[in-house]
């Protein structure tokens, strides 16, 4: 539905109406906008010389370096999150019950977990049990626990989106089931998930921030260090929150792009953060 | 198990820590968020734009982010909070995102047949939306609310990496203090499953009670 049938076409008083109610609300706006950066400015946050770090080559190239880091994390995380996604999904979907039972247990288990639980988990839990893993894998591995539940549960939707008849004319022609999903149902699955890959990759580089409790040298880390170091906190992770912003919304545009070029609806999945 | 019950009340206050986090900040992000679909669906245009920057701004920021800018960011702009009404804070702003989407989506789930044929009837503007509007869209709406309502307890978690005292940094304590981390562990893991179970729970009761038989 949209939004536009609730009420009839406007006329001209109401257009008129409308058009002052528009200008008053921008005033109002620009006023509080105006207020936060006297107020900001009266602290002294809005000096030059405050800013002027995040145009520093140096600094900047610090802050690169941050995203760098977040990109990696990002890419490997994700690739390894849906690999585990697919099995656990296709766990959960077999029909065998030694199998759809453990992975319906982990999906929902690592989905119940906050993240940072499963990552104290790995830094300070796995160690006084002798097992140490490097810095860069006790995060990656942490995001790959969390995202692949997650991402399971999107295929495992996305599974059975795929219109039963397809499954059962596989099966008609003599195939087993695990050919069934390997030659009919994945391929036309994945079509319709690539946009949902790209969102999973928004949300592992969103969640890879967590970098900053490891101390992996990652984006949010990076802006922690430089705001210690220079005193000036509003100015580092606003800067680093643009650089998140930028990335993430180019990766979305990329999404939107995929799912316009396929032709395929976007699978309505639910947004887990 | 002796240690569990020596240090047992502290879990106990991390897990009362987090229902409270999750309690203040929910309501916030259900507030914020519903104010801002309003926004959205508005034909004013310069709230429109407000709804569009505050959902594009947050959903591509990290949580982290939010909460850390809040809490460094405000004393410095001259305006000193609780660390705890931070964190509920930055919950309920990135969280009032989610919820916006939610409740935009929900309405346009409704059939546009709906509101066409309660004004066909003559139904004013007012009971169109609160007759029939939001009574099918809120049935659309309860299971990502719910949805939300978890993310929000477990986001809630990243007070352990600002230093508030909820249910994971008592669990860390716990475990480095006992060095019994598979108990530790699973004690916390308990707590996070009872939370997502009440929620589901919930979330299936509402659903039955709001649903419409057709």
């Amino acid at each position: 539905m949209n939004e536009d049938i609730l009420f009839d076409a406007l006329g001209p008083r109401a257009k008129a109406r409308l058009r002052t109610v528009s200008i008053l609300c921008g005033l109002v706006l620009t006023a509080i906008v105006v207020a936060l950066l006297v107020q900001l400015g009266l602290a002294g946050q809005l000096d030059l010389d405050r800013w002027a770090m995040l145009a520093d080559g140096p600094i900047l190239g610090f802050l690169l370096q941050g995203l760098w880091m977040t990109l990696v994390v990002g890419l490997v995380s994700t690739a390894l999150s849906v690999v585990l996604g697919v099995f656990l999904a296709l766990g959960r979907l077999s029909r065998t019950r030694w199998l759809g039972i453990p992975s319906a247990t982990v999906i929902e288990f690592f989905r119940a977990m906050p993240l940072l639980l499963i990552l104290f988990f790995f830094m300070f839990g796995l160690p006084l049990l002798g097992v140490r893993i490097p810095l860069f894998w006790q995060l990656v591995l942490a995001i790959v626990a969390h995202a692949g539940a997650i991402f399971a549960e999107i295929v495992r939707a996305g599974i059975l989106a795929i219109g039963r008849g397809q499954s059962e004319a596989g099966k008609a022609i003599g195939l087993r089931h695990w050919e069934v999903m390997a030659f009919v149902v994945l391929p036309q699955a994945a079509r319709a998930l690539t946009p949902a890959l790209v969102s999973q990759m928004v949300r592992v580089i969103k969640e890879s921030s967590l970098g900053y409790v490891v101390g992996l040298a990652e984006l949010l880390n990076n802006g922690k260090v430089l705001s210690e170091f220079s005193g000036n906190f509003i100015q580092a992770y606003v800067g680093v929150g643009v650089i998140y912003i930028v990335v993430n919304i180019l990766l979305s545009r990329l999404a939107e792009r995929l799912a316009e070029r396929k032709g395929t609806v976007k699978p309505q999945l639910q947004e887990r953060s | 198990m002796s240690v569990l019950f020596d240090h047992g009340g502290e879990i106990l206050d991390g897990f009362y820590a987090t229902l409270l986090l999750t309690v203040c900040a929910f309501p916030l992000a259900l507030v914020l968020g519903s104010a801002m679909a309003i926004c959205r669906i508005s034909p004013v245009r310069p709230l429109r734009i407000l709804g569009r920057l505050y959902v594009d701004v947050v959903r591509n920021s990290p949580l982290l982010l939010v909460v850390v800018l809040i809490i460094f960011g405000l004393p410095d702009a001259g305006l000193l909070i609780p660390l705890f009404w931070c964190l509920v804070l930055g919950l309920g702003i990135y969280f009032g995102a989610y919820v916006c989407e939610t409740v935009r989506s929900g309405i346009r789930a409704v059939d546009r047949g709906q509101v066409e044929a309660a004004r066909a009837i003559g139904l004013p503007f007012r009971r169109v939306v609160t007759d029939v509007l939001l009574p099918q869209a809120f049935r659309a709406m309860v299971q990502p609310l719910g949805t939300i309502l978890i993310n929000t307890a477990l986001g809630s978690a990243l007070g352990a990496a600002v230093g508030v005292a909820e249910l994971t940094l008592e669990t860390r304590s716990f475990n480095l203090e006992t060095a019994e981390p598979i108990l530790a562990f699973a004690v916390a893991a308990c707590g996070y499953l009872a939370i997502n179970l009440v929620v589901s729970l919930a979330v299936r009761l509402i659903e039955r009670k709001a649903r419409v038989l057709r």
